[in-house]
């Protein structure tokens, strides 16, 4: 069996000591469960067979009801060609010589989707379920949507390994695969640190190579409003750090859309608001809170200003043109860490508030203010998300709304997750996922035992998480060591979100797979840092 | 030389009155601390002024004084000149030259003069633990003057020159009437890379000897092999590297890639110092090297793994021999690092012919004792190459016999105060790395905790501190490969370069920020991938390695 699949070498015919060699590799040093994130369901062989980039082809099935000109796969055939000869970058010209084409049957890797189209975006209900059959000569895959299609092909590329004559092979493999949960994102703060475009489009390869698939892009906060308005240019012109260099334009947002689309990767801006805004005043006049020291303005300004009516005709503008911009149905409101010391020092904020019947209570005027950009967003038929802060303070959000819980230990959030499925609302969880937050030593172990699911509540309330998210937060990141920190230290909350979480409970067991899949992350140009001791044979060559 | 009397008063003055970290112009104004330019680490004196200077790319040039003891001839000068002149002008050469004619528009500094007193310049030398890094430098028009007794101080003197000039809102260079003397405060001032636990690719060291050399770093301490790799390729031995590197070809060291980083090094100022540890972290010694090791017993059998250096042996000795002999023809320094650290006894007790050797030198059950011998042996060895040699503390601390001129690196974290006050107490030169261990991260500004180590900070009298030569920060390579390296050394590392070149007394964490802030954004323009120190911006930020 081996005999036959065996490449045939450029240089000699290889004799059986060789043959005896190779399946002496194949045996016990290939992983053939090497694919980060565990799928749900795998069977593999030892029998393995060939695979030669001069050979191979992409194909789409018969029965496919998109066929070649589908703007996804077409582009993912050409991405994951590279990807599975990695060499190829290097000499392309390979594949035009033909030297071996007469001598090797080809292999083809037939691709097969039964609904929906290619030109739309991914989204909360896109079904990313494929089934991948890997025999002699072929493989086949198979889809309901071009997003499910993507994963098996990154599925698909992560079977194909090299041996030490640099031969690619692919076992006999049977895989069925499905998301534990729907949402599994990344968020990356270009506020607090400008992120370069390029920069966000390597994470947004990453994330593809790990199966996340929504791009939470918390793109303006209190240090710098980077995103360039096509309404409210100022905002950009006097918030971003330069309004040159450090902006993002309506073609860089553009590109980065088109760019995670191709991937299957959903974008979710947010636009945090009342808090987090001291940029957003510095090209919006009257938008902030004036702050009072005694009966005078101190200078200084603090949350969107709540009382005033053209602090919404602002917002209901801004959304208006941000909803344009951003096709996902998901919309990031923010909400959390409003400091209310500058609403308290502002005697016209204290006089509404009396006017409203709100007495002392500023929890009822953030409400206030919550509710109307909540209405404002359900009115441009988005989903809002919100921080917990919002769930936690506030009685009235609607139903509809996503509640994203970044705070506490596993004891309060669970509790968290708990109480917000309880009045109905959907929930993210983020709170043990924040890696900005470094220390000595394997820290993704922690993040690789989160057990989402683990709080009480019915199957029902279970149902409503539909995910989480990682967080890198920018006070301490740009684009110097955004990789490295990201990089395999996400890939813990990819497979615990995508993964059968009784499949993967045990973090040594994960090691090998995970110190593999970064290996093959540098081969792919991602600077993804070390998990321990040890080598790759192909480190990465940047500096 | 009038010019430099009147400095000299000026510095006088100056530094009797105030302290350093504050800067004062000349009409005895203090400047804010946006005006103190951006100068890392602090010189040791420093005039500067309002009085701005253009700079051109088409006019300036770096040149030798007539009077230099270097010219043209000195290659260590000329590359560093361009190098220098790349690094300030950088971002305006590839907007293209201006092919126009010279024309200087309001006051200029058309050259920098760089003067070696010392009849030798030491251009085609090493630098050593003794050279004079000293030098002064004016800035007037149209020359500014570089003076220095040798081509090491020349080295530091040009780096603060290229930090000294900025960009003004137009693009254009410029840079302010200034008078600088300065030296370091400490002479060794290291950078401990580990490409043992990680190879690291010959260009992201070449990269980290730039940084360094950007710091003021003057010594590059190579933790080249320990246990789990082998990557240095031994002429007399290359089994150790063909069987105990992570692989023989792609994750070697080759004698010409040792040449280059030393090379590359001298170019900077930087001394290469190799360790090469025993009797422990040796595991990769032992994949080519028959007998090296001690074979560990479980009961009466071997168990087939091995532990230290088997000390017993006589051919241990005579391998040592032939390889420090090497080893002392290839690395030019005077100093070799032997290693010593963390010594497990537990395989030489599960052994019976260590047992029995022990028996034989009336070592009893005092296992330190067995490892003096076998250092003192090595000690022995390593003597007759006419190296001088640098340990970590343990072999001290063990009681072995040591040289006069032996180093001692005091690397413990808890204790390091009374181990620097028993070192030097006993007479010995210390090095300190202990707190300076980059490799161990935590989230925040760490880097202030690093900043604040104090290495006089210790009770012993003023020969005691003289005993302290520098420091070293060390990145051990559990989790640092060529992927994050840079980032997590710089400007982390920066604070131990302040602190091992400045004046004592520079060490306010409020006023070194503003500076690091402004001084990790220059590295980040010359391509350093120095992460950032907290929220904010460069105004041209890391492009990577697109």
């Amino acid at each position: 069996m081996l005999l036959c699949c065996l490449c045939k070498s450029r240089e000699s015919v290889l004799n059986k000591q060789h043959i005896w060699l190779f399946f002496f590799i194949a045996v016990n040093t290939v992983s053939v469960n090497g694919i980060w994130p565990m799928p749900q369901k795998i069977s593999s062989s030892i029998e393995r067979y060939c695979v030669k980039p001069q050979s191979f082809e992409f194909q789409y099935t018969n029965l496919s009801v998109v066929k070649p000109g589908c703007s996804v796969l077409d582009a993912a055939f050409k991405r994951y060609f590279k990807l599975i000869f990695p060499d190829l970058l290097k000499d392309p010209g390979e594949r035009q010589s033909g030297y071996d084409r007469p001598l090797v049957k080809p292999f083809t890797l037939q691709v097969g989707v039964s609904e929906g189209d290619c030109d739309g975006y991914p989204s909360e209900s896109s079904r990313e379920s494929y089934r991948l059959s890997v025999a002699s000569g072929q493989a086949v895959l198979r889809a309901e949507t071009v997003w499910g299609a993507l994963r098996g092909l990154e599925s698909f590329s992560q079977l194909v390994y090299q041996d030490g004559y640099g031969a690619h092979y692919i076992n006999k493999t049977e895989i069925e695969d499905f998301p534990r949960f729907a949402f599994r994102g990344l968020l990356l703060d270009t506020s607090r640190h400008y992120l370069p475009v390029n920069v966000i489009l390597e994470t947004l390869d990453a994330m593809s190579y790990t199966k996340l698939n929504v791009f939470h892009w918390h793109i303006v906060d209190d240090p710098s409003f980077p995103y360039q308005s096509k309404f409210f240019p100022d905002l950009s012109n006097k918030g971003a750090f330069h309004p040159m260099t450090h902006v993002y334009t309506q073609t860089d947002v553009r590109r980065v859309i088109e760019h995670a689309r191709l991937r299957g990767i959903r974008v979710v801006p947010e636009f945090d608001s009342p808090g987090h805004t001291q940029s957003w005043g510095k090209g919006q006049p009257d938008l902030l809170t004036p702050c009072y020291r005694g009966p005078v303005p101190s200078g200084t300004f603090g949350p969107v200003n709540p009382t005033l009516r053209s602090s919404y005709t602002f917002m209901a503008k801004l959304f208006k043109e941000v909803t344009s911009v951003f096709p996902d149905s998901f919309l990031h409101l923010g909400g959390d860490e409003v400091d209310f010391t500058c609403w308290k020092s502002n005697p016209d904020v204290r006089s509404f508030m009396k006017q409203k019947g709100f007495g002392t209570d500023f929890y009822k005027l953030e409400a206030l203010y919550v509710e109307n950009i909540v209405n404002i967003t359900s009115a441009l038929n988005r989903t809002s998300i919100v921080w917990q802060d919002v769930f936690d303070y506030h009685e009235k959000i609607p139903k509809d709304a996503v509640v994203e819980i970044w705070k506490g230990l596993p004891p309060a959030y669970a509790q968290e997750l708990s109480s917000i499925t309880k009045a109905g609302h959907r929930a993210l969880l983020s709170a043990p996922w924040y890696i900005n937050h470094i220390r000595y030593g394997q820290d993704w172990r922690d993040s690789y035992m989160v057990k989402p699911l683990n709080f009480s509540g019915t199957e029902e309330q279970k149902k409503l998480v539909i995910g989480g998210e990682v967080c890198m937060w920018g006070e301490y990141v740009d684009a110097t060591n955004l990789s490295p920190r990201l990089w395999p230290r996400a890939c813990a909350a990819a497979e615990r979100l995508w993964s059968d979480e009784e499949q993967t409970l045990s973090t040594d067991a994960a090691l090998p797979r995970l110190t593999d899949f970064r290996c093959r992350l540098l081969r792919r140009g991602i600077r993804a840092e070390p998990l321990d001791v040890g080598y790759c044979p192909h480190e990465f060559q940047g500096v | 030389m009038g010019f430099l009397v009147k400095l000299g008063i000026l510095v006088l003055v100056v530094a009797v009155c105030q302290a350093y970290q504050d800067i004062w112009d000349y009409d005895g104004h203090k400047l804010k601390d946006t005006d103190y330019l951006s100068l890392w680490p602090m010189p040791q004196k420093v005039q500067t002024s309002v009085t701005a200077f253009k700079l051109s790319s088409s006019n300036f040039q770096i040149v030798h004084a007539k009077q230099s003891s270097a010219g043209p001839g000195c290659s260590l000068l000329q590359t560093a000149f361009r190098r220098y002149f790349d690094y300030i002008f950088g971002y305006m050469k590839k907007q293209g030259f201006s092919k126009e004619p010279k024309k200087t528009v309001g006051e200029e500094v058309l050259e920098l003069q760089v003067l070696i007193t010392s009849s030798d310049s030491e251009c085609d030398g090493y630098p050593g633990l003794k050279s004079d890094e000293s030098y002064l430098l004016s800035v007037d028009q149209p020359s500014a003057v570089l003076q220095a007794p040798t081509v090491w101080g020349a080295l530091r003197g040009l780096e603060t020159f290229s930090q000294l000039v900025y960009e003004d809102a137009y693009g254009s260079r410029n840079i302010n009437k200034t008078a600088i003397s300065d030296f370091p405060r400490f002479a060794h001032r290291g950078v401990l890379l580990d490409t043992s636990r990680h190879y690291l690719p010959l260009k992201v060291i070449l990269a980290n000897l730039e940084a360094m050399a950007m710091n003021k770093f003057n010594v590059f301490h190579w933790h080249i092999v320990d246990d789990p790799s082998f990557p240095y390729v031994s002429r007399t031995f290359p089994d150790l590297s063909q069987k105990g590197a992570y692989h023989p070809y792609t994750h070697v060291y080759t004698p010409s890639d040792v040449k280059m980083v030393i090379e590359f090094a001298r170019m900077r100022g930087i001394r290469v110092i190799p360790e090469f540890d025993t009797p422990g972290h040796t595991q990769s010694w032992g994949k080519s090297q028959k007998d090296l090791l001690t074979p560990c017993y479980s009961g009466a059998t071997p168990s087939g793994s091995y532990g230290p250096v088997n000390p017993m042996l006589n051919s241990t000795y005579d391998f040592m021999a032939s390889f420090f002999k090497e080893i002392s023809s290839v690395f030019p320094d005077a100093y070799v690092h032997l290693g010593g650290d963390e010594v497990d006894f537990s395989c030489w007790k599960s052994n019976p012919d260590i047992t029995k050797f022990m028996a034989e030198q009336g070592f009893g059950k005092d296992y330190s004792k067995l490892e003096s011998y076998y250092i003192q042996r090595l000690l022995d060895i390593v003597s007759t190459t006419n190296k001088g040699y640098m340990i970590w503390q343990e072999v001290f601390d063990n009681g072995v016999k040591l040289k006069q001129d032996a180093l001692i690196t005091v690397w413990k974290g808890r204790q390091y105060q009374e181990e620097l006050a028993k070192v030097t107490g006993a007479g010995y030169r210390a090095l300190l790395s202990a707190n300076w261990y980059l490799n161990d991260i935590a989230y925040g500004q760490d880097w202030k905790r690093i900043y604040s180590v104090e290495p006089h900070n210790f009770n012993g009298t003023d020969e005691q501190k003289k005993l302290v030569i520098g420091g070293e920060a060390c990145l051990w390579g559990e989790y640092v490969d060529a992927t994050n390296i840079t980032p997590r050394l710089w400007p982390r590392a920066s604070a131990v370069s302040e602190r091992l070149w400045s004046d004592a007394s520079v060490k306010d964490v409020n006023k070194a920020y503003v500076r690091l802030v402004q001084h990790r954004c220059r590295m980040v323009e010359r391509g350093i991938a120095a992460e950032p120190l907290f929220v904010g911006y460069c105004p041209h930020e890391y492009k990577g390695n697109l």
